[in-house]
């Protein structure tokens, strides 16, 4: 008899913005509300177990759904590899090749098998670290990637790290001098330095730090073959600097909002109307609730740089996998492309699940079933 | 002015304002009222009266927006208005506290319940009650609500806790630190009648014996009258009549406070209701003269030019109007409905047999029965969670997952809307509960309306829109709504549009789906009324739903109790109001609130709460 | 009882013309949102920028092909830009390098969100099966970073102009489709879309009379975002290499071509650069007044923003 189960909770941080993430979280949220599921008895217990241990379910989900992704990836890469007039040979040999020489090349490439014969070649290699070899000079695929990947991870990580530090602590800042005129010139400020295209931003860089304006740094990261970025620092700034300020205005943004709609929220607005001291409203109780959005939207910041990247290695002549892409397609050079791509998705698929795990740490709600 | 008693005042309240900041606008005005030791004030109003600003300035506080701009608010004598900054924390909470509407709402979804217990415990008695002594401390504030004191419920988060647990802890954390005035806003709001008895009980109890000043805002006269023992009415940001509640009930001397009074429903006598046409003004918008001059029946002149004082009336009772003492007592009682004949129930419109509802596996409703005869209206009570609403859906065809029979004119339906006949669809009609979200937004009323005409009977353009216009009056609703579009009408005219659209099919049976439910009083009792003279003049059948008890009793002519997915009572409704006979139904009536001001006493002691705390988790 | 009166209501309010144009709902956002300080500022922005682009179609003050400097040369009263690296006038090659773009960005954006929308509402209204399969074919579109899908498109088949459109729409597609479908399945939930179902209404019919009007709005703020981020791929394309081909000018390949030559003549590099990153700029905001103008109430466009921020920053 008597009480009502609680009524309605706070929408705020456990909104669980769906409409960013990838399909359905494990616990079977809102998916279309309309499908049956094919087998209801396994699907009810599984449905059961995912709501008993929610991060386990959550976490084998995720990474049984990346698996997917990943094999779907490659396969749709690799499918359009396969699909375009001119291949591999004709672009390593160039104009003046000779239609003997170019068949020549292709026998001793393998272009000549089927595509599924070349696909499913690659795949089966994957598992061993078999990676096939570079078309355009033979050299092993992972050789060749390797330190362009340790270059691109370094530039990624400071990048990310610094800008999403800055977007967090300039947000936070916003959102507490709401409506002054530190707020609106930077929310003003974020929008239209989100708008710019990075390669704009990196050669602004060069010209402000290299050239034009002040000499400070190289204006292009040549490294001595052999050499890693993390050897020639010097070199990292520029590029580092372009991607931490395209990164900053997203985060920013979202920690702004986020940190407004815990600030306006109830239990905010009960907390001041108990007496709790500003700081430990702001620490202990918007904080808190402003965390979630903030963390997914880092994490997108990641996989967004992860395309940034390809630009503005471009700009810098940054030795990372980003260039290789470029070269790579440019030299229609297929394991190559094959491969980086591939990586590209898995540090998607990455992520994806760590955001989202954090996330649910995070919330108890979805944590702590009732 | 304390009332009638010699107990010290404790809270007074002079010339309190505030305005839109930034403006000369305000949006509460001159509001004055004292509140003496253990006494409990009310603070009544509909949306926009301003109510529950005053009710945060009592704390020096102001939403976003807001601005305190003049008064005083003194507390055991000290100024809390003129406080700095600086010193506000140590006041809220600590000796003003505040309890929230929605509980849910106001405890942090992340932090454990017994941290956010701990929090206000060491905010406002200082870093020397660490430790042990905090954890004294929160067993006691825990128990004073016959809350479990056991680290493991401690440990528990909010959305761990039932609805009425939730509400215990914020009153238990409101009362944790002594204050000498606390501010209820609405706290009973989504409890269910029983819960809401018990808290009544409890804070009537609470304030009688630790000398906490109380101030209770709602808009639910009869729950105020249960409660307080002084009662402000607010109109506009006026407090517009101010009195003991027994007087005020009784014998209201402003024009507001007396329609207010005949649009409350009543749950002891079949009473019609009358609402009160048109709305209050917005902030901006306020006519020169008395805010309430527009709607008043006994406007005069004067009462145009300039704005009302308040009048004392008595030693304890003000009002705010100039032609208090020259109008005429208007005693004349309300309308009585004449009880229809019941003793032949015509042929049945709607008849449900055995029915059984899910959700998935699980059972909401466990073989419900009852009849619709035509030309009478059929209600359905219960609380949340019986099922009324799962009921409804089935009925209508929204729901599709039970099983049983429902029968209309003799013939079975379909479970699911898709599946059943066009006719069938056209006569049983629905009015959704929520107004808001009922109309597209980006339909005219006009076009709402055409929609079933149009699909049910393929008229001429001509005479579709003639009809539409016909419609359209039976709701009161001028020719000018036409062209509206839903968010520029009121909540009032967007339940009386939606249903038109419902009355626009020619329905047999209409289910209406706690239709007033998201109105104010005053609106309610007009659609209410509205519904209750349409379903005499076009005979319909209908299906009442509702959890407010009074409604019913001016509504329908038979009532089917629903107590978590059975029926536990039927009958007509005289039968089973005046002699119920199932234990539920009994309490239900007993614990439902009137507005007798023989309730009004402000000082009932409830201490069943105690017994009821073996039955929760 | 007789016909309501409104008190307290301005007579204005059933005046015809604001009705009239309420009719248009995308008017209406326009509208509001060029009023707005944001809206007006990225509105001329972009004008600008597109007017330089329109003018530099028609009309350019010498032939932007020609070679009639000396490589690099600096401005001049003739040349007021100088010349670029080859000794082309880089006045005309600017006012000549903008109209392929817009045109470009303009097309990929209107392929991509039509074909969005209608895989997501299709996958919305369809549900069950053919729901699960189209937004997870999405999915994996959604793994590769935009630019790489385009690079990977383009770069292989080769730069012709009409497939960088479509591979750029193509990126918008999984996003865009995944708004819509949220935006539709939201709708589809509401009241006043079960009362228009209880009546018997056919579903095609609940489609185009109840949600495709209520969708307007999410529909011209996805417009607006996507238009932005077309301009940002296609010239970066271009400025890879992929986009319009030599001799003809184009604002991203200018700055890839003239970067040796940024000590001497710097204005062939800043001149595009600042073009593409105004258009931008002034897109960006336009689409964020139009994007508030849709949230209406000011008091929860923050919690709203909240939601839209996540479903953008994810691009």
């Amino acid at each position: 008899m008597g009480d009502h189960p609680h009524a309605g909770a706070p929408q705020s941080a456990d909104t669980g913005l769906g409409a960013a993430r990838l399909s359905d979280p494990a616990d079977g949220g809102r998916e279309g509300g309309r499908y049956q599921p094919m087998f209801a008895g396994a699907g009810a217990r599984r449905r059961a177990y995912a709501r008993a241990h929610p991060i386990v379910s959550l976490v084998a989900g995720r990474t049984g759904q990346g698996i997917i992704t990943l094999f779907l990836v490659s396969l749709v890469v690799f499918a359009a590899t396969q699909l375009l007039p001119g291949n591999a040979a004709r672009a390593i040999l160039g104009f003046s090749a000779t239609p003997q020489r170019i068949r020549a090349l292709e026998l001793e490439l393998g272009l000549n098998r089927g595509w599924w014969s070349q696909y499913w070649g690659w795949l089966s290699g994957l598992p061993v670290g078999r990676l096939g070899a570079s078309l355009a000079n033979s050299e092993p695929v992972w050789r060749l990637v390797e330190p362009r990947l340790l270059n691109s991870a370094v530039l990624v990580a400071v990048s990310g790290v610094t800008g999403s530090v800055l977007g967090i602590a300039l947000g936070a800042v916003a959102a507490l001098r709401h409506g002054s005129l530190l707020d609106n010139s930077m929310t003003v400020g974020a929008l239209a330095v989100l708008a710019v295209p990075e390669f704009v931003v990196a050669i602004g860089v060069v010209i402000l730090f290299s050239t034009v304006v002040f000499h400070l740094f190289p204006g292009v990261s040549l490294l001595t073959p052999g050499e890693n970025i993390l050897q020639a620092p010097r070199l990292l700034v520029l590029p580092a600097l372009s991607l931490t300020i395209v990164t900053i205005p997203y985060v920013y943004r979202m920690t702004r909002a986020a940190t407004l709609e815990a600030l306006e929220s109830p239990y905010v607005e009960m907390a001041r109307l108990k007496g709790v001291p500003r700081w430990r409203v702001l620490v202990q109780h918007a904080l808190p609730n402003a965390l979630p959005p903030t963390i997914q939207v880092v994490g997108l910041t990641f996989l967004r740089l992860a395309g940034g990247i390809v630009l503005v290695e471009e700009v810098f002549d940054f030795p990372g996998i980003g260039q290789g892409l470029v070269n790579a397609v440019t030299d229609r050079d297929i394991p190559v492309i094959q491969f980086i791509v591939v990586v590209l998705a898995a540090f998607y698929v990455v992520v994806n699940i760590t955001t989202d795990v954090l996330a649910l740490l995070l919330s108890p709600r979805r944590r702590i079933p009732t | 002015m304390n009332v009638a008693t010699n107990a010290p005042t404790r809270l007074r309240v002079r010339g309190l304002q505030v305005c839109l900041a930034g403006t000369n606008t305000d949006v509460v005005s001159e509001v004055d009222f004292d509140v003496a030791l253990g006494e409990v004030l009310g603070l009544v109003g509909e949306s926009g009266s301003g109510k529950t600003t005053v009710a945060l300035s009592l704390l020096g506080y102001a939403r976003r927006g807001l601005h305190i701009t003049k008064g005083q608010v003194l507390l055991d004598g000290q100024e809390i208005l003129g406080m700095p900054e600086r010193e506000l924390p140590a006041l809220r909470g600590g000796r003003v506290a505040y309890v929230p509407q929605e509980p849910a709402a106001a405890l942090n979804p992340v932090r454990r319940v017994g941290k956010q217990i701990d929090e206000i415990l060491r905010v406002h008695e200082g870093r020397g009650s660490r430790g042990g002594h905090v954890a004294g401390r929160v067993h006691d504030v825990l128990s004073s609500v016959d809350l479990p004191t056991d680290r493991a419920f401690l440990r528990r988060f909010p959305h761990q806790l039932s609805g009425g647990q939730q509400q215990r802890i914020v009153i238990a954390m409101a009362f944790a630190c002594q204050p000498g005035v606390i501010v209820f806003d609405e706290p009973t709001t989504g409890l269910d009648v029983t819960t809401q008895r018990r808290f009544l009980g409890l804070i009537a109890d609470l304030c009688a014996t630790s000398g906490v000043a109380a101030v209770y805002v709602s808009h639910d006269l009869a729950v105020v009258g249960q409660v307080a023992k002084t009662v402000a009415v607010m109109y506009a940001g006026r407090i517009v009549e101010l009195g003991p509640t027994a007087t005020v009930f009784e014998t209201p001397r402003h024009p507001y406070t007396r329609l207010l009074m005949r649009a409350v429903p009543s749950l002891d006598k079949a009473e019609v209701m009358e609402g009160i046409e048109g709305q209050p003004p917005r902030p901006a918008s306020r006519p020169v003269g008395c805010s309430f001059a527009p709607r008043c029946p006994g406007v005069g002149p004067e009462c145009l030019s300039s704005p009302p004082v308040m009048v004392d009336l008595s030693a304890s009772h003000r009002v705010r109007c100039v032609r208090v003492r020259s109008e005429a007592q208007r005693t004349s009682g309300r309308q009585v409905i004449p009880l229809v004949d019941s003793a032949q129930p015509g042929p049945a419109v709607l008849e449900v047999e055995g029915l059984r509802a899910s959700f998935g596996t699980n059972e909401v409703l466990h073989g419900v029965s009852f009849r619709v005869p035509e030309d009478s209206c059929v209600a359905v009570v219960g609380e949340s969670g019986s099922g009324k609403t799962t009921l409804a859906r089935c009925i209508i065809g929204m729901h599709t997952n039970w099983a049983g029979n429902i029968r209309y004119a003799g013939e079975e339906l379909s479970h699911g809307a898709r599946q059943r006949d066009g006719d069938v669809l056209k006569k049983i009609q629905y009015v959704f509960q929520d107004p808001y979200t009922a109309l597209n937004p980006r339909k005219t009323v006009g076009q709402l309306v055409a929609q079933p005409i149009d699909h049910f009977f393929g008229l001429a353009r001509a005479e579709a829109d003639a009809r539409v216009v016909r419609v359209l009056e039976d709701v009161s609703l001028s020719a000018d709504f036409l062209n509206r579009y839903p968010d520029q009408l009121s909540g009032g005219e967007r339940q009386r549009a939606a249903i038109a659209r419902a009355l626009a099919a020619e329905p047999d049976l209409l289910v209406c789906d706690e239709v007033s439910s998201a109105l104010d009083v005053s609106v309610q009792a007009m659609i209410i009324e509205m519904l209750r003279r349409l379903q005499a003049e076009h005979r319909l059948a209908m299906l009442f739903i509702t959890h407010n008890l009074a409604l019913v009793r001016g509504m329908a002519q038979s009532v089917v109790v629903l107590s978590q997915g059975r029926i536990v009572e039927e009958g007509p409704v005289e039968q089973v109001f005046e002699h119920p006979r199932d234990p539920y139904t009994i309490r239900l009536m007993s614990d439902a609130p009137r507005l007798s001001p023989a309730a009004a006493t402000g000082s009932g002691k409830m201490p069943e709460f105690r017994a009821d705390r073996a039955t929760e988790r | 009882m007789t016909s309501a009166t409104q008190s307290g209501r301005p007579a204005a309010s059933a005046a015809a013309s604001p009705n009239q144009l309420r009719r248009h709902e995308w008017l209406t956002l326009l509208h509001r949102a060029a009023a707005s300080r944001r809206g007006a500022i990225g509105l001329s922005l972009a004008g600008l920028v597109a007017l330089v682009a329109v003018v530099g179609a028609i009309w350019t003050p010498c032939s932007p092909t020609a070679f009639l400097y000396a490589p690099l040369q600096k401005p001049s009263v003739q040349a007021l830009l100088g010349g670029d690296y080859l000794g082309r006038d880089v006045l005309s090659r600017v006012l000549a390098g903008g109209w392929v773009l817009l045109v470009m960005a303009v097309a990929a954006t209107v392929i991509g969100v039509s074909f969005g929308a209608f895989q997501g509402i299709e996958a919305a209204y369809l549900g069950g099966r053919t729901d699960t399969v189209i937004m997870r074919g999405m999915d994996v579109f959604l793994a590769f970073p935009a630019i790489v899908l385009a690079l990977l498109i383009v770069g292989t088949v080769g730069p012709k102009l009409w497939l960088i459109v479509l591979a750029v729409g193509l990126g918008h597609v999984p996003q865009v489709a995944r708004v819509m479908r949220a935006a539709a399945l939201d709708i589809a939930e509401r009241d006043y879309v079960k009362a228009v179902e209880l009546q018997g209404v056919k579903p095609t019919r609940i489609i185009t009379g109840e949600i495709l009007p209520n969708l307007v709005s999410p529909l011209m703020v996805e417009l607006g975002l996507r238009l932005t981020y077309s301009i940002v791929i296609i010239a970066g394309l271009s400025f890879l290499g992929f986009g319009q081909q030599p001799p003809a000018p184009s604002w991203g390949n200018m700055i890839s071509e003239n970067r040796i030559g940024l000590q001497t003549n710097p204005w062939a590099v800043i001149v595009p650069a600042a073009l593409i990153a105004l258009l931008a700029i002034g897109t960006n905001l336009f689409a964020d007044a139009v994007a508030r103008a849709a949230i209406g109430a000011d008091r929860q466009v923050e919690q709203a923003f909240v939601r839209t921020e996540a479903a953008k920053a994810a691009q």
